[in-house]
């Protein structure tokens, strides 16, 4: 199959997107202000034609920097950024033909809703009823059919991201670039919005880059995640991958719950001590990333840690530790238990069933797994 | 109420008795008012008045503008350091500014010296417009520097880059973004500057000569030369009139540009 590259600004009067969307890959890529570590730290990765990408990660760990050096608002300290295999670094954002979408919405106030949606067609010289025709559609497309004379101000904040997005899809950008789009929202808009988004992503089949520190919002929405960390990418796959098969201790903690046993003693063979108790570490268990000499610690999610009364009613095969129950919730659909586990009395958390009512704050138990849900990760 | 008593006192009471005269005497007359379009020299005081009201707040615009943007773009420290340079010409009094201006001025000041040196001997400034006309814009920048900085601070620059984003130019950006939107700030400045301008009496008198009078020195001359308090007062109602036409009208126009400033701190308002 040959690729068919889209011609960045001419591009902008055909009537459909092309199907596939761009690809997008960095190379390298630095931004360094001087600090002392810099910003974005030799990112490479490449994001495929109409793929869905998060960068996650906590603030100030490069990723929303990253995205604006794919807009362009930041230039590059080192490395490159192509579009379909054409250098970007030269260009100035204008030129680069990516929609955005902001945290708040940058909606010019002093023009209607028509009028700002029609911004980027006019600014690239389409015809009037073409315009007028496109605009009609994408407000279609986002819900926003018959508000076409407001001015920003007099919508509300769902609306104003709605409008914002229609904005930066009505031309077929070559990628629509999204900046936090959800943050300033609350949770029930939230939540609508991400179906939004999501659809709109099916419908329009471009590549979305999204930024987000929120870990739930990036694997509902994403096909992947790269997860940022201190201006590195810590690890990049799909919400499935990167859940059930972290390589660091780091991605095991930024996304979802987890027990986390640290490791005193070194892997031997495919047993490891903790607590004096031998626990079973197959090398199945562990991330290619990760070698049974770099492990630092064996990570298990809440959901896969088992309560029992006591160790005859563990199965063989299993990983056991000896707990303390601090707390009980019931949560409607599950009860959460808080544990200190192992005589270290480290915080864990596992999930019962929401009829399960035997347990109290207190009671002696043990907790258990299977090796193949657990995962051994690197610092 | 105190404080609109005093007002309606030292104000409203003069300025209705001044209406009065200028319609009643000698007697119930419009007299007063047709003197002034066809005695000569009221008319050419009148546009010499507005056209000198005109390039001051040009020249105060151009200037303006660049150094209100300017401040919105600096750090705290810079910014504080040219927000007291706007300052101090309101701190100091208006005569030692204009003193200041004379001197500067006159035959054999620095600015004719400068003139000189450069090969123009014969350039002297005080006593012409020209002279009148940079020495208010210099005292009435601040005025156009103010309103315009608070309209300026207010605009999102996230909005310049959203619409870099959407395929404008910086410039493109600016006229089609920032321009609009600093429109209220221009309308205050540009109403402020015009209608001080307007009423300016120092300046000229200091400055400008008998010659080449604005319409404050010339209602000057009425009351205390002529004692023609009836014409003085038929002046100063269609100065009055004038200026109030001009406010009302970038009231109504200033109307739309502050829904617009809502809007633009509504949006901002829903970020956090």
């Amino acid at each position: 199959m040959t690729t068919t590259a889209p011609s960045e600004t001419g591009d902008a009067t055909t009537t459909s997107a092309s199907p596939r969307g761009t690809q997008i890959r960095l190379d390298g890529v630095t931004k360094d202000y001087g600090l002392s570590i810099p910003a974005v730290d030799r990112v490479t990765l490449s994001i495929e034609p109409g793929e869905f990408m998060t960068f996650l990660g906590p603030s100030g760990s490069g990723k929303t920097t990253t995205l604006n050096l794919i807009a362009g608002f930041e230039t590059l300290s080192a490395g490159s950024i192509a579009f379909d295999r054409r250098d970007v670094g030269g260009l100035p954002p204008h030129r680069r033909n990516l929609g955005m979408l902001f945290q708040n919405y940058a909606l010019f106030p002093h023009m209607t809703v028509a009028q700002n949606v029609a911004y980027p067609l006019r600014e690239r010289r389409v015809s009037k009823s073409e315009i007028t025709r496109r605009v009609g559609d994408v407000l279609e497309l986002v819900q926003l059919t018959g508000r076409d004379n407001h001015y920003p101000s007099q919508l509300s904040g769902g609306q104003q991201q709605r409008v914002a997005l229609a904005r930066a899809i009505v031309f077929d950008p070559s990628a629509l670039l999204l900046d936090e789009p959800l943050g300033a929202l609350d949770r029930n808009l939230r939540a609508a919005l991400q179906a939004e988004i999501r659809r709109i992503h099916r419908e329009v089949g471009s590549t979305f880059v999204f930024v987000t520190h929120d870990q739930e919002e990036a694997m509902n929405l994403s096909d992947r995640i790269a997860l940022f960390r201190d201006g590195r990418i810590e690890q990049v796959g799909t919400p499935e991958q990167l859940y059930r098969h972290p390589d660091t201790l780091f991605a095991a903690r930024f996304l979802g719950d987890s027990n986390v046993f640290e490791l005193d003693e070194r892997v031997v063979g495919d047993r490891v001590g903790w607590d004096g108790r031998a626990w079973s570490v197959a090398p199945s268990t562990t991330s290619t990333a990760v070698s049974g000499e770099s492990a630092t610690a064996i990570v298990v999610r809440p959901e896969d840690l088992t309560i029992a009364a006591s160790d005859a009613d563990v199965p063989t095969g299993a990983n056991a530790v000896s707990a303390v129950v601090r707390d009980v919730e019931f949560m409607g659909a599950y009860r959460a238990v808080t544990l200190g586990l192992g005589a270290a009395d480290v915080t864990g958390t596992a999930r019962l069933d929401a009829l399960d009512a035997r347990l109290g704050p207190g009671d002696r138990v043990v907790a258990w797994w299977s090796p193949a849900r657990q995962r051994l990760v690197a610092a | 109420m105190p404080a609109l008593a005093l007002l309606s006192v030292i104000l409203l009471v003069p300025l209705f008795s001044s209406l009065v005269r200028s319609l009643s005497s000698p007697t119930w007359t419009l007299d007063n008012y047709a003197h002034l379009f066809t005695d000569g020299v009221t008319l050419t005081v009148l546009g010499r008045t507005a056209t000198t009201a005109l390039i001051v707040t040009a020249v105060a615009l151009l200037l303006g503008y660049p150094y209100a943007y300017l401040l919105t773009r600096v750090g705290p420290r810079a910014r504080a350091v040219l927000l007291v340079v706007v300052l101090v010409p309101f701190w100091t009094s208006v005569m030692a500014r204009n003193f200041a201006w004379l001197v500067l001025l006159q035959r054999g000041g620095p600015v004719s010296e400068a003139f000189a040196f450069l090969g123009m001997p014969d350039v002297v400034l005080s006593g012409t417009t020209s002279g009148v006309t940079i020495a208010m814009s210099q005292v009435l920048l601040p005025f156009m520097v103010l309103p315009l900085y608070s309209s300026l601070g207010g605009i999102d620059r996230r909005l310049l880059l959203a619409a870099r984003g959407l395929g404008s130019s910086p410039i493109v950006a600016f006229w089609k973004i920032y321009w609009p939107l600093s429109r209220g700030g221009v309308v205050a400045g540009v109403i402020l500057v015009f209608t001080l301008s307007l009423g300016f009496y120092v300046t000229p008198a200091l400055i400008g000569s008998p010659q080449q009078s604005l319409v404050a020195q010339l209602l000057n001359q009425r009351t205390t030369q002529l004692l023609d308090f009836a014409g003085a007062s038929a002046l100063g109602i269609v100065v009055l009139v004038v200026t109030l036409l001009l406010v009302a009208w970038a009231n109504r126009f200033g109307g739309t540009i502050s829904a617009i400033g809502v809007v633009a701190t509504s949006g901002e308002g829903t970020k956090r």
